[in-house]
Order: structure tokens, then sequence, then C-alpha cells
């Protein structure tokens, strides 16, 4: 029995690297800063050690070879899922091109609402050192960060010592949309957050009339989505205030057509507030599980997000057409591959299509793919790299215990060489 | 396997050689001592009437890090028109102002480079920018290390810790983010930003921490003299884009009193407030600052027509310019009580008078500075314009007629506000080796890098003479990475992975308790988990790590 300290979560996205973890063989147990989030996703057990094929054990090898098969005949395969580690996602990009495929990361239609506002005029953004250190209003529009990452409070801003603050128990916490789901965003002190609940759809007006306040312009209506405008103009006024305030929304809780909009009308109303001889900063919420290391890897090496095909030997992105549950369901599709290994239970779209699954060991399917192959959790079972929310920083992974489990891009290493 | 390259003529300036006929032999990846006459040669390039030159270096090129990902992100337009298909030898990719990695390392090849370096490398980044490079094929690379935003050193300033302590940080930060140098941007400008200053003078105090700019690159530039690194402090000062700013230039090079440093992207920064628009040249007076200090040494950061994309760690100076983005859409982030970035699209246009004018200042910097040992080729790669333009900006360079036919087609007012028409000097063969060989690897620190002499590592780039030097520098005939054929008739035919290039000062280990606490009161990671490691680069299979020796120690 062994006990390995300051490890780094990929799982909880904000990059949580305090956990200390008891090896058993290979059995692992939190054992100091899990949290709801961190510790079952730690703790889930290895089952299947071996690949299978038609629902049949099979050696590694045998799983390669049958899954180099399945995807030599096509026209169109997809890769769904995309969660992994750094150089799972270059192995996964390898196979695509040398394929063609269309990749195609499970979270891109929440991510998406983030990057169509992002490309249309972009934002300012800042990270979770500069929260920590720095923010002295919170504004949390539409999310609720402790059921996203439990631990987001106590490490980000009621941390006890700060750079800059006195005391971060002074700072102010403005729930705008929907209120928190419990007491994490209460301070040390008691302080509890200002909560003023909308229902989500009348969120884009709410946020609407908010930046119209924020630049001074008239509002006639006394109440929007039932809040009333006086109570918003509270909060503009909070902002235009603060020394360094910080809006935060996540993209995957905004879930309505058009939302896009809504993280563009935050966006620009935070470009506002810094030409008001003040700073304020966005921080979007999401990138767990290899979402983020998903669309940076992509980024690079293709230029383009985690939805991009390779059908004509160059990438090309399209947020929409490239979706790939719409082109399984479309018949546009004749083959899937699907990467996931981090969540035993984020499992492919039912499918009549050949299918190969590289996944974490503990996966269960209602209809057994054709090729299954177990592979390890990146930052358990070995080493690698995994973006924070935050995107600026890459955490280092380690290797918690020997189990034996190929890595993502052992598997399609493989794969690409046996084609 | 040897190879000979034979009755290539050759202009090797790390020797002294210019344009001499002379035969070259490879032998396991290095250039090698004529072997005798009985042994047996593998390959043999006739490369009579050939002009060879090391592989070109690149001593200031953004291809690696957080900020280059977010200008890919930004602009899928951009990539939509430069599509790159994946043939035999190359994967696939996208192209413009800021291309995809894999195309990135193709490209630059293409153009006979072996080499680039990150210049502004975030210690909190640097796995990404390591990580993105580890995907660029071909190029050997590495890292500028930026400080001077940081809170840890603004707060050992304000603290008045003696050089010393200092070093000791900025040793270990390098180290920890593996690099071969130390940048600094906008000196403790991007940290004023935070606290919402918009500008920050050369003797201006950053509100919170007290510390002024002057100071700052008083003690990094004495740190990097004293740690014995090659490579000089490289600035990228105060006040970029700032009409006027000439004077902080010439403010900063006097202020630094005789010390080693490098003045990057200077274009950028040597523009005065005179004639109709407020707005002129500097570049005769930086210019004439550089030529008598010699402790100076400049790259251009030359702008050249078109759509690119500018992406800068100076937050504060990109926010200010965003009001010039085109298309209209930006990125501003701040990052970790370390640094920042600021990203913004630009159209350079030929007849837009301020563009044409730092177009022409660039040239003439280029033309005023005497040493090309001093000054060095770069665009700012993408932010005066995409590397793909410098078989353009040679041309430029090397043939005063050609230079004259562009400068009579740019904004009028410009034209009368430069003195370029004026200017004859046309840089030979030997300067562009220098400015892009001998003088890249020398400043960097580079060993066995930038030259042909026997012991070199075999980095060979072969063009055929051609008096339209765009297109003799567009399209070599070969390019040789250690000692491979990559490039034939300017098309990768074979592709392989270069090496991350570092140096390792030392430091008094007793700084890692501090910085230990410092990281668990402050930061958001464990100073364990910050700190990169040698496998990290070994781990996938195809990276290294070639230290090399600071100055004084031998190899």
């Amino acid at each position: 029995m062994i006990e390995v300290t300051e490890v780094p979560s990929p799982f909880c996205g904000i990059g949580t690297d305090d956990l200390t973890i008891r090896v058993d063989g290979v059995s692992l147990k939190v054992v100091e800063n899990g949290c709801p989030v961190n510790t079952p996703a730690f703790e889930q057990a290895i089952t299947d050690t071996s690949p299978r094929v038609d629902g049949k054990d099979v050696s590694l090898d045998a799983a390669v070879a049958k899954a180099a098969a399945l995807l030599k005949g096509t026209n169109q395969p997809v890769i769904g899922g995309c969660a992994t580690d750094v150089n799972g996602m270059r192995a996964l990009l390898a196979l695509a091109d040398r394929c063609g495929a269309v990749v195609d990361n499970m979270n891109f239609n929440a991510t998406r609402r983030n990057l169509l506002a992002l490309q249309d005029s972009g934002w300012m953004t800042t990270t979770l050192a500069e929260v920590k250190n720095r923010c002295d209003l919170f504004l949390v529009v539409g999310a609720d960060p402790e059921s996203f990452a439990p631990r987001f409070f106590e490490r980000y801003l009621w941390n006890q010592e700060s750079m800059f603050l006195e005391d971060t128990g002074n700072r102010e916490v403005i729930y705008l949309g929907k209120a928190p789901s419990g007491n994490a965003s209460t301070s040390p002190k008691g302080q509890k957050a200002q909560v003023f609940e909308c229902g989500m759809e009348d969120l884009p007006e709410l946020v609407a009339v908010l930046r119209a306040l924020v630049k001074g312009q008239p509002i006639r209506a006394e109440s929007v989505g039932g809040i009333a405008v006086a109570d918003l103009q509270g909060i503009a006024d909070k902002l235009k205030a603060a020394g360094y305030s910080v809006v935060t929304w996540a993209a995957s809780a905004l879930s309505y057509d058009q939302a896009e909009l809504t993280v563009q009308t935050l966006s620009e109303m935070i470009k506002d507030i810094n030409d008001l001889n003040t700073r304020c900063s966005g921080l979007p919420l999401g990138g767990k599980e290899g979402d983020q290391t998903a669309n940076q890897v992509c980024g690079w090496t293709t230029g383009y997000p985690a939805r991009t095909r390779f059908s004509k030997g160059f990438p090309e992105y399209d947020p929409y057409l490239n979706d790939i549950e719409v082109m399984t369901a479309n018949g546009e599709a004749d083959a899937l591959v699907w990467v996931q290994a981090f969540n035993v239970n984020a499992v492919p779209p039912a499918t009549d299509l050949p299918t190969i699954v590289i996944g974490r060991s503990g996966m269960t399917f209602a209809k057994e793919p054709d090729v299954f192959i177990p592979v390890g959790t990146p930052g358990i079972d070995h080493a690698g790299h995994a973006y924070r929310m935050d995107n600026v920083v890459a955490i280092r992974l380690k290797k918690c215990r020997d189990s034996g489990l190929p890595s993502t891009s052992d598997v399609l290493n493989a794969i690409e060489q046996a084609l | 396997m040897l190879i000979k390259l034979t009755g290539g003529t050759v202009y090797d300036p790390a020797s002294g050689i210019d344009g001499k006929k002379q035969d070259i032999y490879i032998k396991d990846g290095r250039i090698v001592n004529q072997p005798g006459p009985d042994v047996q040669i593998d390959k043999e390039y006739d490369l009579s009437g050939k002009v060879v030159m090391s592989g070109a270096i690149d001593m200031h090129t953004h291809i690696g890090g957080g900020k280059g990902n977010i200008a890919r992100t930004l602009l899928p337009e951009d990539h939509r028109m430069d599509p790159v298909h994946r043939t035999d030898a190359t994967r696939s990719g996208t192209g413009h102002a800021m291309p995809s990695t894999f195309v990135t390392g193709y490209r630059y090849a293409e153009m006979g480079y072996t080499a680039g370096f990150e210049p502004a490398v975030l210690a909190v980044n640097a796995r990404q920018a390591h990580m993105e490079m580890a995907d660029i094929p071909i190029l050997d690379k590495g890292g500028y290390v930026m400080l001077g935003s940081d809170d840890y050193l603004l707060r050992m300033l304000t603290a008045k810790k003696d050089q010393k302590a200092i070093n000791d940080y900025v040793a270990w930060t390098l180290q920890a983010a593996k690099g071969i140098g130390i940048k600094v941007v906008n000196p403790g400008g991007i940290s004023a930003f935070k606290f919402n200053q918009r500008k920050l003078d050369l003797d201006e105090k950053n509100s919170h921490y007290g510390v002024s700019p002057r100071e700052i690159l008083q003690v990094l530039a004495t740190a990097v003299k004293q740690l014995g690194i090659t490579h000089p402090l490289h600035v990228h000062g105060c006040n970029l884009g700032v009409p006027g700013n000439m004077n902080t230039t010439l403010d900063t090079i006097q202020g630094i009193g005789g010390l080693p440093m490098h003045l990057t992207h200077i274009q950028f920064h040597s523009y005065g407030t005179e004639g109709d628009f407020k707005f002129s040249s500097g570049a005769a007076q930086i210019a004439e600052a550089v030529n008598r200090n010699k402790n100076i040494t400049i790259d251009v950061g030359q702008v050249l027509f078109g759509q690119t994309v500018t992406a800068s760690g100076d937050n504060m100076r990109q926010h200010a310019n965003h009001k010039h983005a085109s298309p209209n859409k930006w990125v501003c982030m701040d990052i970790e009580c370390d640094a920042g970035c600021g990203v913004v699209p630009f159209k350079y246009k030929d007849q837009n008078f301020v563009n044409a004018l730092q177009w022409a200042i660039g040239l003439e910097t280029f033309l005023l500075v005497d040493d090309p040992w001093r000054i060095f080729l770069t665009t700012d790669h993408p932010n005066g314009a995409p590397f793909t333009s410098y078989p353009h900006l040679i041309r430029l360079l090397m043939d005063k007629s050609f230079r004259n036919d562009m400068l009579a087609t740019i904004h009028p007012e410009a034209q009368k506000m430069t003195t370029l028409a004026s200017i004859d000097r046309e840089y030979s063969l030997q300067e562009i080796a220098i400015m892009t060989r001998a003088g890249a690897a020398r400043l960097i620190g580079l060993q066995d890098r930038g030259g042909l002499s026997a012991g070199n590592w075999a980095d060979i780039t072969v063009y055929t003479d051609n008096a339209d030097r765009e297109k003799m520098f567009a399209k070599p005939d070969y390019v040789f990475k250690d000692g491979e054929l990559v490039v034939r008739d300017g098309t990768v035919v074979h592709s392989k992975w270069g090496t991350t290039h570092i140096v390792k000062p030392d430091w008094d280990p007793s700084i890692e308790k501090d910085l230990q606490k410092y990281f668990d009161r402050f930061l958001t990671m464990k100073v364990g988990n910050f700190k990169i490691s040698d496998d990290e680069f070994t781990d996938i299979g195809r990276g290294s790590l070639t230290a090399h020796p600071l100055k004084g120690e031998v190899a």
C-alpha cells in the first residue's frame, strides 16, 4: 500500500492538485481533499482488462487488427467522445487524418455556445489565480459553480490569504438566474450570496438589460423576468464600482436556442465595463474530462476546434454539420469510433453502425460494440496532460498505479499503424 | 551513411566563408571533415552553381503557446482560405496567419528554416508552448521565458531583495519552464493593467508594487548577465505602438547602462510625432543609437501588407489597440498573476498612412543599422506579417529597385515621411546569412548550429541563385535537417523531429522552500506540479532536450 500526494485531477476542471490517494494494488482511495466529483472518478474500479471483439475476450493485437479492418473499407468514419489526454488526442487526430474521419468532442454543443461568441466578437477572460487573488465581485450568471466543481469556492474565493485583498471574506457574490444548489458560496463569515432568480428562458432578456444598464441606457420596463430593473441597476452599479469583478457562466447550463447570444452579450458587457475606467473579466466554467484538451490539441493540430472533418484530406470545421450524433442518426457515417478514457457513464450514442469503443475500464453497454478496448485513465493509470477550465494551465497528470491497461494513445497509434 | 555535397558556393559567416566553392561532407547527422580519398561516398549531390547556407534560424516567432491557439480559434475564416492537404510525407492542416503546428514546421522547412524560437513563454503556460512546439515537425525549437509582470518578482523588487536572490528566482523559473532565454514584455505593465493602469512609461511606477519598468529591466538584464545566459535579456519595451515611443526606446537603451539587451520588434517602438498626422519615423535615431551601443541587439518586426493577427503578452497595449481590430473581434486575458495576453486581428494596408509608414520604418531600420550581427530578420510572426512572407522581405532588403517600386505604391503621405528612397544599401547574401543563421545562433547561444564547419549539425539549405531573391529564398532545392534530406524543390519529402534547446543555470536550492510556501499560499497549483520535467519532452517518443553551455562554461 502506498500513498500518492499532490495528485492533480483531470475530472473537476478546476485543476485541484492536492489530492492524496492511497493505492492498494489497483484499487484507489482518495484519503485527502476529495470531493463528490473527484472521489468517485478516482475510485472507479477496474472491471475489464481484456479487449473484446463481438463480446469475446481477445488479445490487444487482435482487437486492434479488427478495429483497423472495420475502418479500412469505410467512406465516412466518425470519431466521437474525444475525452482523453493530450497524447490521446494527438493519436486520435493522427488516426482521423489517416482515415478521413470526422472528429467531434462529445460536449461540443455546449462549448459551441462559447465558441460562436468568441469567433464572432471575442472576449476578455481571466484565470483561476487572478480570481483567487484579485476578484472583489463575483457574478454568477445562470450557473451553479459548486455542482460543477464542489471545491470551487473553497479554493478560489474563500482562500485564507490572497495577494491583493485584505480579507477574502469581504468579496461579494451575486447569482443571476439560478440559485445556488448549496452553501458553498456563503462566505466563511456567514455572508450569503445575493440571489436574483429567474427562469432560464428569461436569461437572454435579463442579460441584455443588464448590459444596457451598464452602458447607461434608459430602461422603461420596471421588471424583467420577474426581477426588478432597480435590482439589475444595483448589479450594474456594483460591476462599475468594483476593482476587479469576474463574471462567470457555464455554457452547458445555457441549454436554450441561440444561447451563444447570451454569451456574446455578457462578453460585450465585460468589454464595456473595461472602458468605464475599471477592470472586469469573464470566467467561462466548463472543460472537464478532456473537453478543453480536445479543443486545444485539435486547435493547434488543425487550426480549428474539435468538431472538424478530414474527409477531403484536409481539416474543415463546421460547428453544426460535423455533429456526429446528427451524422450517425442521418446515415451520413459508416463507422463510429468512441474515445472516452475518463467517464464510464459516457457511452457512445445508440447506433447500428460498426462501433469501436476505446473506453475507460468499467464501461458497460446496452449493446455490445464490435470492438471494445478498455484503456487506462490519464492521471490514474498513466501520466499525461490535461487542460484546466481556464485553458492556460495544462496540468501534468500522474501515474498512480500499475494496471497494465494501455493508454488511449497506445491503442489509437496501433490502430493507425495497422491501417 | 556518408553524404557529399559537391561544388556548391558556400556562405558560412560563422567560419568567415563568403561565397567560396567548397564541398561539404555529412556523417551521422553532422558535418565532418573530408574523410580521405578511400572512403566511400554513399550519396552525392551535385551543387555546382548552387548557393549553400546553413539552415535558417528564426530567433523570434510566435509558434507555441496559448495566445497562438487563441488566435487560431478566433479566425476559422483565415484557415478556410488556406487548407493544406495530407500527403504521403506530411500531415494535413491549415495555414495563413497562424498556421497549424504541422503546417508551421513544413512551411518553415520549405523556406530553408530549421529552427524557430518562441519568444513569449509564460512560465505558467510553458507546458502548452512546449506541447505545441512538440507537434511542429522538422524544426528545432526553444523558448524565452517571460518575467517582469509576475507577482513573485515584483514582490521581490518591492521588498528590495538583493540581486543574488533575484538571480536564483530567474534561474529557477528558466529551468522550471525549460527555456533558453529570458523575455520581458512591457515590464510591469501587464501587471499594472490588472490594477487598471492603462499606460506605463519607463519611469512610471506600477501602482501596487511601486516598481518602475526601468528597475525591472535593470535587475533582469543583470540577472541574465550574472547567470551566464548567452541570450541577452529579450525586451519588448514600454509603449508599443504609441506615437513618440522612440524616446522611450532611446531612453531604454541609455538606461540599461551597457548591459547586454535585445530589443525585439523594434519597428513597433520607433515612432515619432512629427508631420501632419503626428506620426513619423524614428528609425534613423534608433539605428544611430543601436550602431553606437554595442551591447544592443535588435530584431525588426517588419510589417508587410495584408491580413494577419497580432498575438502578444502585452495585454495592456493590445487592449488599447483593439479599436483597430480587423475583423472586429479580439481577446484579452489576464493570466495567473503571472502574465497576460491579447489577440487582435490586423489588416495592414498599403493605402493606410500609419501602416504604410510602419512598413517604411521597418525597412529603414534594416538598412540603417550597420552591423548585421546585431540585427535580425523578423516580422514578429504573426504580428507584423506571417513568417511565410520572409522571401518577399529578403527581396526588399537585397533589391533596391524592387524596394523603390514598392515604395512608389504606398500611401503618398507616407512616401513623403520616409527617407527610404534615398537609401542605396542592398543586403548581400553573406549579410542575409549572418542575420538569419550565424548571427542568430550566436545570439541565442546555440552550440553546433548555424554554421557549416565540421562538428556542426548538418542543418543545410541549398538554393539556386536567382536575381529574383524572393523566388530564390521561397524555394530551396534541398534542405537537410540533422543530415536528413527533408525538402526537395521547395516541398517537404520527409518529416522528422527536431530537438528543444535549453540552458540550465544554477540556483540556490534553498529558494524552493520559499517558492513552495508562496505557491501554497497564493497560486493554484503545487510547486512540484508547476515544474516541467524532462520526461514530458521524451514520453511522446519524438522529443528531446539539448542543453547549451552557459557563458564561460566549456561544453
